[in-house]
């Protein structure tokens, strides 16, 4: 509505404007950066623009603070009573904490593919795609830009877990590998819904399929029980699941028990790469 | 031979280019080329095939090499090289509203590798350049439909783009705000000589606005050249057609001359609908008011 007389008043201010000299920089386009520098350096822009927004308005954090809390608070505190579920002598409070973390972390990055969907929709995407940025390295920043929102759960949770009494590992390489982990789960999870995007194009099927595959996911790994207890087929969904081998590892490193640290980080790595590879051969669709 | 060493590379050149959306041809054999410094306005009816057309310079197409040049690049083969060119300003509002002013801009001095130490002064120049300064650490979602067609021009402008594409720049805004977008336009084209191709509804703005146009009709170019040339062309030809004087001729009636009839017609243009076309329009007309 009041579309020009917002800004200074245009047509007097360009007859009095100086010529050229405060537009010198606008003459000459910027030296393009080279070789292997460009992935790391585009990366990075598109995960501090996140973090911009996540500083002018920090609602999401808190609202999904509040699931992972619940999670533990009653879910945790009830089972922890019954005693339904054989954790060995890891008290299931304890079991149950890493997986809260690996489950909102995941929950948060299954969310970027109707980001980017919307992000399309509103020409955002549009016109990153028109920059000389290679498509991996969209893909990569928005994943990590998962990744940090997913750490920043993780600290809700370990704090209200360490409240509740949960045996955590303090030590510094521990919780180091703990982020290492996140940011990968996070990063296989949000590649793995922005594929999906680019191949169902509209936010609507991306609901649906979100929807649908995001409990699987979660009750199909030993994010709840160990895999002992699963079917045989469970057993199966749970081993293709990289989701439990983010929930191992956290296991592992967080409350000490046995885990295969080794193969957890190789198929998380493995997956991540995987996922990055096919989101940014399949974003270019959503242009079109 | 000679002349093509004095005639210098075009801004845009198009040779035979055609695209499909499956059975449904949107660009038919394409051939244009546009001059270096000049506006060049795309116009045509909705399916026309204009926007296609402008996804196939920007790269967003995968189209064949040798179809589709910028500044001697190859859309095709030369993808990044071409992005380095190129400004682009979709038809929606496409600035972010939820980071502020600077910061949109920033991010595109940041994906042209604008190096850190004179980030901010750019960011700054590009902002004052579109009169911007005062609001940009302001959310853009607080910004009024011309003010974030501005913001977009300045994403646009922070890179020195030699090639600067507009897609429906001033559908939906108030005069006034239609006008300030040009004026900026204008200015920031008299220092740095960038090329600019604009697709437009608005015939009485491809008339005072464009140095040249093209009239697409079911993907191809049916009229090309300066609004005067195309004006005093129908003249010529309704006088040949012994029709009565209607008076001159204004550039819309150039239009309907060459894309009218084929309107009435419930042809491929009418099939293909073009309803994500018009969603669009719609849903930004209704985000600038």
């Amino acid at each position: 509505m009041s579309a020009a007389p917002a800004a200074p008043p245009p047509a007097s201010a360009d007859a009095t404007a100086p010529s050229e000299q405060p537009f010198a920089l606008l003459l000459t386009p910027p030296r393009p950066r080279g070789g292997w520098r460009v992935i790391p350096a585009r990366t990075w822009a598109m995960c501090a623009v996140e973090l911009q927004k996540l500083r002018h308005d920090r609602t999401e954090l808190y609202t999904r603070a509040v699931q992972p809390a619940l999670w533990l608070l009653i879910f945790g505190e009830t089972f922890t009573r019954i005693r339904a579920i054989p954790t060995g002598n890891v008290p299931y409070l304890d079991y149950l904490a890493p997986g809260i973390i690996a489950q909102s972390a995941m929950f948060i990055a299954i969310f970027y593919g109707i980001m980017i969907i919307w992000e399309r929709d509103s020409g955002v995407l549009t016109k990153l795609l028109v920059t000389p940025t290679p498509r991996a390295a969209l893909v990569t920043g928005k994943a990590f830009a998962a990744g940090l929102k997913a750490l920043i759960q993780a600290v809700v949770v370990i704090a209200l877990a360490a409240v509740l009494g949960v045996a955590l590992s303090w030590n510094p390489l521990k919780l180091l590998g703990v982020v290492v982990v996140v940011l990968l789960g996070s990063a296989f999870f949000s590649c793995l819904s922005m594929s999906i995007a680019g191949i169902v194009l509209t936010r609507d099927r991306l609901m649906g399929i979100g929807q649908a595959i995001t409990m699987p996911l979660f009750f199909g790994s030993n994010a709840l029980y160990p895999v002992a207890v699963m079917p045989t087929w469970l057993k199966v969904v749970s081993m293709a699941n990289p989701l439990s081998y983010e929930v191992d590892a956290l296991r592992g490193l967080l409350i000490g028990t046995p885990a295969h640290l080794a193969v957890d980080f190789a198929v998380l790595t493995f997956a991540a790469l995987l996922g990055i590879a096919a989101a940014a051969s399949l974003l270019g669709r959503l242009a079109r | 031979m000679t002349a093509s060493v004095s005639t210098p590379v075009p801004a845009v050149r198009c040779t035979g280019l055609h695209y499909a959306f499956g059975h449904v041809t949107a660009v038919d054999g394409l051939d244009l080329s546009v001059a270096p410094g000049e506006v060049f306005g795309l116009l045509g009816p909705n399916g026309a095939g204009k926007t296609t057309t402008m996804r196939a310079i920007t790269t967003l197409l995968p189209v064949p090499p040798g179809a589709v040049e910028v500044f001697g690049h190859d859309a095709a083969r030369q993808k990044m090289a071409v992005r380095r060119l190129l400004g682009y300003v979709p038809q929606q509002l496409s600035a972010d509203g939820t980071l502020t002013g600077r910061e949109n801009v920033a991010l595109f001095a940041r994906v042209f590798d604008a190096p850190r130490r004179e980030r901010p002064a750019r960011v700054a120049q590009a902002l004052e350049a579109v009169g911007l300064a005062d609001v940009a650490g302001r959310l853009v979602a607080t910004y009024s439909g011309g003010m974030v067609r501005r913001l977009e021009l300045a994403q646009a402008l922070v890179s020195a783009p030699r090639l600067m594409i507009l897609d429906e720049p001033t559908v939906g805004l108030d005069p006034i705000a239609r006008d300030s977008v040009w004026d900026r336009i204008n200015r920031i084209r008299a220092g740095t000589g960038m090329t600019v191709l604009v697709t437009t509804h608005s015939m009485e703005e491809a008339d005072r606005r464009c140095d040249r146009v093209a009239l697409m009709h079911r993907g191809r170019i049916r009229a090309l050249g300066t609004p005067e040339e195309l004006k005093s062309a129908l003249v010529t030809h309704r006088r040949e057609a012994g029709g009565e004087d209607t008076g001159p001729p204004t550039l819309e009636d150039v239009f309907r001359h060459y894309a009218g009839s084929g309107l009435d017609e419930p042809g491929a243009d009418e099939q293909r609908g073009e309803f994500r076309d018009v969603r669009r329009t719609r849903r930004t007309a209704s985000r600038v008011g």
